[in-house]
């Protein structure tokens, strides 16, 4: 996966656990939490979500780096990049 | 007994397999309009089951649907129409206001659904606990939908479930008005809600029983009283009623109901699953002397009958010993509609019969195609709605696993 397309599968993820919020104005170097309505039972969701669709574990001491939407593309682009979009998804399930 | 205050009904919030208002849902009573549906649910495949239609996004956003329960958005679907038919606008309550309304929602049981579903998605994924939810907690919880309720209404006051089996819907009802008397709160949002159709448990369970009702016809599933009666249809819903002390309600001039006149409940001590006609004829003598009546003055008797064999049965002969000699009594029954709806059948099959007191119909029990001899009672209104003229006086059975009864007397006012 490329930047473009982990930008893409987080905000999908992002939507999924914020479904009531407007993403299309979303600031990559914001907070989230300043911008979408997001609480730490919400954050959890966003790290299930990782973690069932692309197999990605998260741990506590590095949930810091998800703060922000540009934050998540940075920390996840390593794990994510060998992937195959849609089939990383697959094989992680 | 102490002079305690008057308690009344002064707003109903449902969702029933046939109907998400009470004027919907008298229609299709009087109607014979049924809502049971095919349903298919995992590990048990295909079977029946009464499925509630509203819609939930009505009143909660959709992160509050992910995150909560089925139980917890019938229970704020119904909490909310409840006050909105009692011209109560919920922006209007002052916070000392919220701070003085209670939440008392029955329930035959809760976390089943949650737990299966997380067992279901840790087992697909060899059951590593990683992928178990953080939401289960706040989800299982046995106050689940009375607290989902406060959070999305605002309520401050007491709010809490009350697990009674089958008996759940009247004993909320019987709870609010209790709190109402002792001056614990100034409003009540009390009946019972049910999710049980999203839990395979609760089909296979009473399919071991051999108590899960089948049919082709799945309007004809649920046949209280009827010879080839062969047990439960499964049913999702909920009925709240907002209740209030009489004093309350007529001051601010409320449209009544009926007033919560009496009731009564007590255990079998007898058996897990089997009823027991002896307790519950106590149990509905209990209830009248309660409400200072005689049986002959009980104008509908709302049974609980849910078309198990031993169940119908031995409620009969409890009704037949209580009311034999009794002309104007008449009998019915809602689950041979709805199915059973559980948690909330107490509530909502009270309420489904409160309008008699304005059109003095008595809705019918339907899908009798043949009379068991063990089930007769006198005035059993059979398939299609009767004319009784006034009817002063209802009195709503719902009884329950391990053997708990309960019976409630609601008394339309003097005019």
């Amino acid at each position: 996966m490329n930047r473009e397309e982990i930008t893409a599968a987080v905000v999908d993820i992002i939507q999924t656990v914020a479904p009531d919020e407007d993403l299309s104005d979303l600031k990559p170097d914001v907070k989230l939490r300043e911008q979408i309505e997001l609480d730490s039972m919400d954050f959890l969701d966003i790290v299930m979500e990782l973690r069932k669709r692309y197999g990605v574990h998260v741990p506590e001491s590095d949930y810091k780096e998800l703060a922000t939407l540009e934050g998540c593309v940075s920390y996840l682009g390593p794990q994510l990049e060998g992937l195959q979009g849609k089939s990383a998804r697959i094989a992680a399930r | 007994m102490p002079d305690l205050p008057r308690v009344v009904i002064t707003g109903v919030g449902l969702s029933s397999p046939n109907g998400d208002s009470l004027p919907q849902y008298r229609k299709n009573l009087l109607a014979g309009v049924s809502g049971v549906e095919p349903w298919e649910i995992r590990h048990v495949g295909r079977t029946l089951a009464g499925v509630c239609h509203f819609d939930p996004l009505r009143w909660q956003k959709k992160k509050e649907l992910r995150r909560g329960t089925r139980a917890g958005s019938i229970g704020i679907f119904c909490a909310r129409e409840a006050l909105i038919d009692a011209g109560i606008a919920l922006e209007s309550l002052t916070p000392a206001e919220r701070a003085r309304t209670g939440v008392y929602v029955g329930t035959t049981e809760h976390g089943n659904v949650e737990t299966e579903n997380e067992i279901h998605e840790v087992s697909q994924r060899d059951f590593d606990l990683s992928f178990w939810s953080h939401h289960h907690n706040p989800r299982t919880v046995a106050n689940n939908p009375a607290g989902e309720i406060t959070l999305n209404l605002g309520l401050t006051g007491p709010a809490y479930c009350i697990g009674a089996a089958c008996a759940a819907g009247n004993l909320g009802l019987i709870h609010g008005a209790q709190m109402l008397q002792l001056g614990e709160v100034d409003l009540a949002l009390a009946g019972g809600v049910s999710e049980s159709i999203h839990t395979f448990g609760i089909f296979a369970s009473f399919r071991a029983e051999g108590a899960l009702a089948w049919h082709e016809d799945p309007a004809k599933a649920s046949r209280p009283f009827d010879r080839d009666r062969n047990g439960i249809v499964v049913s999702e819903g909920g009925c709240l009623c907002l209740l209030e002390r009489l004093e309350d309600a007529r001051a601010r001039g409320a449209r009544i109901y009926g007033e919560i006149a009496g009731w009564h409940v007590n255990s079998d001590a007898s058996d897990f699953v089997l009823p027991l006609a002896e307790r519950q004829d106590q149990c509905i003598r209990g209830a009248l002397a309660r409400a200072e009546i005689a049986p002959d003055e009980v104008d509908l008797v709302s049974s609980h009958a849910t078309a198990t064999p031993v169940g119908d049965e031995q409620e009969c002969q409890a009704l037949r010993a209580v009311f034999s000699d009794c002309p104007r009594t008449h009998v019915n029954n809602t689950k041979s509609f709805i199915g059973h709806a559980m948690g909330a059948a107490g509530s909502l099959e009270l309420a489904g019969n409160l309008p008699s007191f304005e059109d003095g119909f008595v809705h019918p029990t339907i899908n009798v195609d043949h009379l068991d001899p063990a089930c007769e009672v006198r005035n059993l209104v059979v398939n299609e709605p009767r004319q009784v003229g006034r009817v002063g006086t209802i009195l709503n059975l719902s009884f329950g696993m391990l053997g708990i009864n309960s019976a409630l007397v609601v008394r339309r006012l003097a005019d």
